[in-house]
Formats: C-alpha cells, structure tokens, sequence
C-alpha cells in the first residue's frame, strides 16, 4: 500500500525543520512589529474574482480552483498572499494615511515555481500602502536587509530594477500589447538575438533603446551608463534617480539590472529581488505596484516585499540544538519545583515516563535532574 | 569564485573548444576518451561538467553549473526558466524542420484543417509551431528515429532537426517547412550572474567578442 504517500512537491516538515522556521517566523514577525507592521491574517481561501484582481495570467495558472457548496462560486486557494493583503488596505481599513501591514502563512501552488521549489510555500511579507514617493522603498529595502540580516544570511545581494524604464520605451515606441508581451520575456531572458529579431520593425529610437537593456545590469555604474546611452525622456531619468538612491543606501550590496521586469504587468515602479550564497533563486521578491488598489476600487500606492520562509530556512546557519534535561516521574513538590525553574530559566525538561528507560537516548538529553543529598540538582547523563 | 560550465559532447564540445581557448581555457581532459563527468581546465577557477544535451538546461538552472552552451532546440523545450540566454554562439547550427513522405500532400492536409499525426522529440516547439498555424496536431512523443514513424504509419509527418538531409532522403521523406534555425547559445544561471558577476562577465564577454571576430 502507497496510502501514507504525498503529492510531489508537497512535504511534512519534520522536527528540527519544523522548529528552525517557526523561529524565524517568530523572529521576523517580531521584527515587523517593532517597525510599526501590524499583522493581518487573511483567509486560506475566496471567490476567484477577488483573489486573482489586478494579478497576471501567471498567477491565474498557479491557482488550484474549487466550487464554493454555499454560492456556487469559483474560490481558489491562495497563491500569493499580496493581493489579499491589497484588498484589506483598500476595503477594510480605509485609513486615509500609511498603511504598515505584515503577514504570513501558506499559499499553495498548481505548479511549483522551480525545480527544487515546494508547491506549499510559508510566504511571509510586509507591505506600506498610502505612500508613492522614494521613502517607503527605501523603507521596505532597509526593512528587507534589517529581515535577512538578523535570519543571519550570509552576504545578500539586492537587484534592482524599474519598470518604468521599458514601460516608457514600450509607450512612446507605439508597441502594441502583444509584442510588448514577447518582448518581456525575451527582455527577461535577456535574449539578445530574439529582442534583435522582434525589434526589427520599431522606429529606431526604440529599437536602439531596447536593444541597450539587456546589457544594462550590474553595479552603480550601470545607471551612469544608462543615463548616457538610453533616450532621454523624463520617465527613464526619474526612473535612475530612484534605483540610484535605492542602490546608494544599499551599501554595495545592490545591484542593477534595467531588463529584470518580474511582476511586469503588476508592478508600477521599482522591482527587487534578494539573492543569497547557496539559493540558484531569489530568497526574497518585492517592488511597487501602484495599480492593484485601483482594480479593489480604491487606488492606493503601494511597495512590500516577500519571501519563502522554508526557503529561508534551508540557508539560514542554524544552531546547535540544546541539550534537554531529562527528569523522572515523580510525585515530589521539590523535583516539580526544580523543573519549573529550569523551564522558566529557558532550559528544556522532559519528564521521562515509567517504563521507557530503554528508549532514553531518543528523547535527545544530555543532562539529567538527580536527587542529591536531598536536593534536586542537574548532572551530566 | 570557481565558474562552472556545462556541456555535452560531440559537435558542441568540439565546437566550443574554440571558444573556451579565446577566453584562455583549455580542458584538461578529451571527454570522448575520459570518461570523468567533472573535467578540469588550465585554470584552477574553471571546471566543466559534461551532460547530456537535453540536460544542459536544467542544470544551469539548477545553479549546478553557472553556464552552459545548449541549442535553441533544447532550450525551447526547457522554457528557459530561471537561465539568461545572452548570446547566439553560431555553433552547431541546423535547422528545425517539418518533414512528410514523399508524396504526401503536406499543403492540403493542413489547408484541409484535418488533424495530422506528428512524430516528434521537440514537442513544445511542435505544439506551438502547429498551433500558430492553427492546425490541429495529435503529436507522438518519440526519442530518436523519429524519420521511421511515417515509413511504418505511426505518424503523418515528423518535426525534427536537419543539417545534412541525407537522413530524410535515405528514408524517402522531404522537408516541406522551417520551424527555426537553430545554433547554440550561452546559457547563464540568474542568481549566478547575480552573485559572482566578477567571475561571470569576463568569460561572458571573452565568448561575445569571439563569435564576433568570427562573424
């Protein structure tokens, strides 16, 4: 029988696993807090129609579908918490001011993302809403890096890009909306000789501008480039003052690439991404995206990111696990009271149950609570 | 930072050979000889892993490998997800074609809107080649020989890569459509260009200016 199998890409999380992330959920979610991000929780699941507003076709396949019994209705399981989070800031809360939101919990997927991704990811995220200019970008850049830096990442590195760059391009070059789709994923690829082939026929100014992007990716420097080599529209410029602001406050760690357009269709100014020593993806997605309120009937600016917190987890160093202090059952208001103490000192005390001594080792104790000279005192095991 | 490259053998091994020397490496090992997956260069930070073609994708995705050289045939079966495909090396090149027996009125079967049975091992490069044109396919997922499927009534024509033509002649079939010209291209992972850009971009460049010069 295969009846204890599961789907593929779908997995328990065992023990040391399992704790190692809920730390850092409660680390980051902590974290979040003491910056002014109050937690919303949203439902695992609702109407179609509202979870995939504002979204893109892309997240639309990545959705498992089911019949609500109650309405009939098309509902899906999350697979992506943004929108849902867009829909509390725009319908529920209705501040007039900045909008600090964090969550975190499990979206599902039809297809997994990559190929050592799960199709269960824990995404865990924070968002600003209610404020367009530079500052909360570089607010949620400086969250973001203050996130990974206390998970212990070692040595991120932050990409930059805008969209504004290709949209203004796109725009004032007359490129309808089917070639502007071909040219983003061959822009994404940074398929030089495809971009050259669906560009041929763009007025030049366009075709040269296009064909510039690929290329334009790397430290600062790239912005200095791009200023000289890309059209000047107002657009573009306004576009590099922001990643240029963005990248300075980044220490160095921040990179720039003007064809990263991730999200294109959701995403209104700054896209970013965190890569990380040991990830062949990104650890953490994020960028503004203006637009999504607007499809909840109320436009609201807003910049967050998110990430995967199992993915997090598998290059996050972890400590040593500590050893427990194994107690014997008994009934004694002393030995209770020395456990307590132990307990509330942060030490972990396992009680061992009568007849089980032979299983001692599995309980994962280095030490052990003893009786001396009437006292209850700890040892070595 | 070591760089990795992934390869396969045969013509784009040979045929990368060329460019590995403009970028000042040279493998230390034939893999046609060697039977080591792993083979090191004259330089201690470059290492190439030999894979089969099909393969070379999804290990540079992977991050297994930081670049690879793969042909366009493969890569549209793959996706491309999560690789840079930056440069057309002019390698290896040949051509994604239809082929049908001679005889077979290729034109009027698909003016005729009737669904054709396509042999295949490209079958997302098939699938939307014939749904560009609007003509309905059954294709058959075949792993090598596919020029046998029509001769023995398996399939009404095939899509599958010609260079020479000698193959289709030999069994009596006649190419009657381009798919796409294909050549090798430079794969690189994203997060890899991302992470060790310092190691990546010379060798990235140093392929670049020799298809160049070749040009």
């Amino acid at each position: 029988m295969r009846t204890w199998l599961l789907p593929e890409y779908v997995e328990d999380i065992l023990p040391p696993e399992a704790e190692a992330i809920e730390r850092l959920r409660r680390s980051l979610l902590d974290l979040f807090a003491s910056w002014g991000y109050a937690l919303v929780v949203p439902p695992l699941l609702e109407y179609i129609d509202s979870l995939l507003t504002g979204t893109g076709h892309d997240l639309d396949l990545r959705t498992f579908k089911l019949i609500d019994q109650l309405s009939g209705r098309t509902m899906g399981l999350r697979a992506d918490m943004t929108p849902q989070v867009a829909r509390i800031d725009a319908h529920l809360l209705n501040r007039a001011g900045v909008t600090r939101l964090c969550y975190c919990g499990t979206v599902v997927h039809t297809r997994p993302r990559g190929l050592t991704a799960t199709r269960e990811p824990l995404q865990i995220g924070a968002e600003i809403y209610g404020h367009a200019g530079i500052e909360s970008d570089l607010e949620i850049q400086r969250l973001l890096r203050a996130a990974l830096g206390q998970c212990g990442v070692p040595d991120p590195r932050f990409d930059l890009g805008h969209v504004a760059v290709f949209r203004a391009i796109a725009r004032r070059g007359g490129v309808d909306a089917a070639l502007e789709e071909e040219l983003l994923s061959v822009l994404q690829a940074k398929d030089k000789p495809g971009l050259a082939a669906l560009a041929a026929a763009l007025p030049e100014e366009t075709r040269r501008a296009l064909l510039l992007l690929p290329d334009l990716y790397g430290g600062r420097e790239a912005i200095v480039r791009a200023r000289q080599v890309l059209p000047a529209y107002p657009e573009i410029a306004a576009a590099l003052d922001d990643l240029d602001r963005l990248a300075a406050d980044a220490d160095g760690a921040a990179g720039i690439d003007l064809s990263d357009l991730r999200g294109y269709h959701y995403h209104s100014g700054v896209v970013f991404a965190a890569y990380a020593e040991g990830l062949a993806s990104a650890i953490a997605l994020g960028g503004r995206y203006d637009e999504v309120g607007k499809a909840f009937g109320r436009a609201r600016p807003a910049t967050g990111f998110s990430m995967d917190l199992r993915e997090l987890a598998r290059i996050v160093p972890r400590a040593a696990p500590r050893g427990a202090i194994l107690a014997p059952f008994a009934e004694d208001p002393a030995l209770a009271d020395a456990v307590a103490r132990l307990r509330a000192a942060g030490e972990v005390v396992v009680v061992e149950l009568p007849g089980h001594e032979g299983t001692r080792a599995e309980l994962g104790c280095d030490r052990r609570l003893a009786k001396r000279s009437g006292r209850w005192e700890v040892e070595g095991l | 930072m070591p760089v990795t490259i992934a390869l396969s053998k045969g013509r784009i091994f040979d045929e990368t050979l060329p460019l590995l020397a403009a970028a000042g490496i040279a493998p230390l090992e034939d893999p046609e000889t060697s039977r080591k997956l792993v083979i090191g260069t004259n330089r201690a930070d470059v290492r190439l892993v030999i894979v089969r073609a099909s393969d070379t994708p999804t290990y540079v995705e992977y991050g297994a490998a930081d670049l690879g050289i793969a042909g366009k045939d493969v890569l549209t079966e793959h996706g491309g997800a999560g690789l840079y495909q930056p440069l057309d090396l002019g390698i290896a090149a040949c051509r994604m074609m239809v082929a049908v027996p001679e005889g077979f009125d290729y034109a009027g079967a698909v003016r005729q809107g009737a669904r054709l049975r396509v042999a295949t091992k490209y079958m997302r490069a098939a699938r939307e080649h014939f749904a560009a044109k609007g003509v309905h396919v059954d294709l058959i997922k075949l792993y090598g020989s596919m020029e046998l499927a029509p001769l023995v009534g398996l399939a009404d024509a095939i899509v599958d890569l010609v260079s020479s033509g000698n193959t289709l002649r030999a069994n009596r079939l006649v190419a009657v459509e381009e798919i796409a010209r294909i050549s090798s291209r430079l794969i690189v992972n994203q997060a890899a260009l991302k992470m060790k850009r310092a190691a990546l971009q010379p060798l990235i460049d140093a392929f670049a200016a020799a298809v160049a010069a070749h040009a």
